[in-house]
């Protein structure tokens, strides 16, 4: 009998500890995949953030630093510098990445530091409770928009792969989804293919993921799946943003 | 080893170089942009050196904390307001147990103040700092010599305790110039095992400040004090001057020292019985060697370019022991000898 599905080995046997039906552990698990398909476990260090994923030490089976709220692109850049052969990613929430983070990200991606973020769009801010993100769609309601979220009071949603790939060091952005099996297996190509340009030198990744957090949408798994079709893919369409198509040939 | 002229930030740099610092981030901000600029000329000629100027001394020392964590001798320096916004990594430094030298040439403050020769980031130095139970070795060179030495000696020490070590100078140590021999830099210590380099075919690893567990951050806690205790025992550095025979003492550091130095040569010149206490760690503080003096001498004037931070230590080391009183300069005045020397003469009356 063939083996057709297995879990990846740099996934440590860990129940997860997100919610039921959040995206998280969904990319998790792509990630790990990426690094078993490229056989990197053992160059691999990742650098989690502040944020729901703050304990993803506790999931991924290779090496990992800590990064102060925002500041991923930051640590990942030092770790990068010193050691330039390792393949390094920083994984950030949208509160992490696109608020107090933005300058770090965005300084990162202009410099094209060889490294790639795995950046989770949940449009709030998970772990504190669901406050409005920078990522907070238009009229949607969060804990500091009760009312919805107002352009003229809040400001709009930011799409910040839109704006990272007008930037000249960015090598390779994509917008996925883990909401469908399809999507899925998308974005587990993408991150695979961000790898793979940060090995072969190519600058700045980044993967875009709109992932579900059925709990502080307040729907169910299966409604907040939809939801990202119906609703959030509208401000943030998925598909790839900026590709200057170096490396391709590893891709599939 | 050939004595050459050089300013405080550049000495500062070269040493950090010849003591094998092959990371600096950092971002411009006066009265200590001489030793970035020397950086940037400097470092990427080095084997393996990095530079880069940063976005904010918040990435900066951000950049430093994931260069230390794989393995890098690295460093960031700023001057007081940036020395705020790295406070944050300090504090994650400390907390992941990651060695790393800071360069805090301050200004006078609060807020933007100027930019001249200040002390007013004692309290901010030697308390932590940042937010949570940890502590940073200070050391404050009194010459640009002393800089250069200390410099290579944090690289050591930041080793030796797996802790961020701060060398605090002020905008005069950093731009004035005087000569420097280099001293010979010790051959590194520290061990791979904390190294953060991807596990290859072994155990994976992180390196983190984050425990949820009450119990288990207690003990964090506890086990950074016992390491500060070692620190407190082993590290602190000193240095008197004059104060045989001496009725009165005058506790000064860095520059405020240096001025110390010329109104007690001038007194001493008249037939005043006055010395100095020079700490060079500022924490660890040396409060034995105040609570020995105190034993044969009872009065101790302390003079910071400040309103009176150290201040504070000198009195919970004395704890009553003699009579303590101040005389600070804030806000960048930097007061002559003959000015120190007459206030110190109203307190020698006494
Ligand atoms: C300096 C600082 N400010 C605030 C926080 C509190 N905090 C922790 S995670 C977080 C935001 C998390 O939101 P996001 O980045 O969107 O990630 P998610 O939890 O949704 O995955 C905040 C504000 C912090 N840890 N540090
Ligand atoms: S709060 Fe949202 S993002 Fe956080 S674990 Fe739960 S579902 Fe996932």
């Amino acid at each position: 009998m063939k083996k057709v599905f297995a879990r990846p080995t740099s996934l440590k046997d860990t129940p997860f500890h997100y919610c039921a039906g959040c995206g998280h552990s969904i990319t998790h698990r792509l990630i790990c995949d990426a690094v078993d398909q490229l056989g990197i476990r053992g160059i691999t260090i990742g650098v989690p953030p502040a944020g729901c994923a703050v304990l993803a030490y506790n999931y991924f089976d290779f090496d990992m630093l800590e990064a102060p709220h925002g500041r991923g692109c930051a640590v990942a850049t030092g770790i990068k510098r010193t050691l330039p052969d390792r393949v390094v990613f920083s994984y950030q929430g949208d509160g992490d990445l696109a608020a107090i983070g933005t300058a770090e990200t965005f300084h990162a991606a202009n410099r094209g530091e060889n490294i790639t973020v795995i950046f989770i769009n949940n449009a709030v801010y998970g772990m504190t409770g669901g406050q409005m993100a920078p990522t907070t769609l238009l009229g949607m309601t969060s804990t500091t928009s009760p009312p919805g979220r107002s352009a003229p009071l809040d400001g709009h949603p930011i799409r910040m792969s839109e704006i990272l790939a007008r930037l000249d060091g960015t090598a390779y952005i994509e917008r996925c989804a883990v909401n469908s099996p399809q999507n899925i297996l998308r974005a587990g190509r993408a991150i695979r293919k961000a790898f793979q340009y940060q090995m072969d030198g190519a600058g700045f990744t980044l993967i875009e993921v709109l992932s579900q957090c059925p709990t502080n949408w307040k729907m169910t798994a299966a409604e907040s799946c939809r939801w990202v079709d119906e609703v959030m893919a509208k401000t943030f369409p998925v598909g790839v943003i900026k590709d200057i198509g170096k490396g391709e040939k590893h891709a599939d | 080893m050939d004595k050459i002229l050089i300013s405080g930030n550049w000495a500062c740099g070269e040493a950090a170089i010849r003591a094998g610092c092959r990371f600096y981030a950092g971002y411009p901000i006066t009265p200590q942009n001489e030793l970035t600029e020397y950086m940037a000329e400097h470092m990427r000629q080095a084997e393996n050196g990095t530079f880069i100027q940063a976005e904010s001394e918040i990435a900066a020392v951000n950049m430093v904390l994931g260069a230390s964590a794989a393995g890098a001798r690295a460093m960031t320096s700023s001057s007081s307001p940036g020395i705020s916004l790295k406070q944050e990594g300090i504090s994650a430094l400390a907390a992941d147990e990651l060695p790393a030298v800071i360069v805090n040439m301050m200004r006078g403050g609060p807020g933007l103040g100027n930019i001249l020769p200040s002390q007013g980031d004692y309290y901010q130095a030697t308390r932590g700092g940042g937010h949570g139970d940890y502590r940073t070795i200070v050391l404050a060179p009194a010459s640009v010599q002393e800089l250069a030495d200390l410099t290579m000696e944090a690289f050591d020490l930041a080793d030796a305790y797996r802790n961020p070590v701060m060398i605090l100078g002020d905008g005069m140590t950093g731009q004035m110039m005087e000569p420097v021999v280099f001293g010979k830099p010790r051959p590194r210590r520290y061990s791979e095992k904390y190294v953060l380099k991807g596990c290859g075919a072994g155990k994976s690893r992180f390196v983190r400040g984050l425990i949820l567990d009450a119990l288990r951050m207690e003990e964090h806690n506890w086990k950074l004090v016992r390491k500060y205790n070692v620190i407190a025992q082993k590290e602190v550095r000193f240095e008197t001057f004059r104060t045989d025979n001496a009725k009165l003492v005058i506790i000064a550091y860095g520059i405020a020292a240096r001025i110390a130095k010329g109104a007690i040569n001038r007194l001493r010149d008249s037939g005043y019985r006055v010395g100095l206490i020079r700490p060079i760690t500022l924490w660890p503080f040396p409060a034995q060697i105040l609570r020995d003096t105190a034993e044969r001498i009872g009065n101790f004037l302390v003079f910071e370019m400040s309103t009176g931070q150290m201040l504070d230590d000198v009195k919970l080391a004395l704890d009553g022991r003699a009579r303590v009183s101040f005389y600070g300069r804030p806000g960048g005045v930097v007061p002559t000898p003959a000015e120190l020397a007459k206030a110190i003469v109203q307190e020698y009356q006494r």
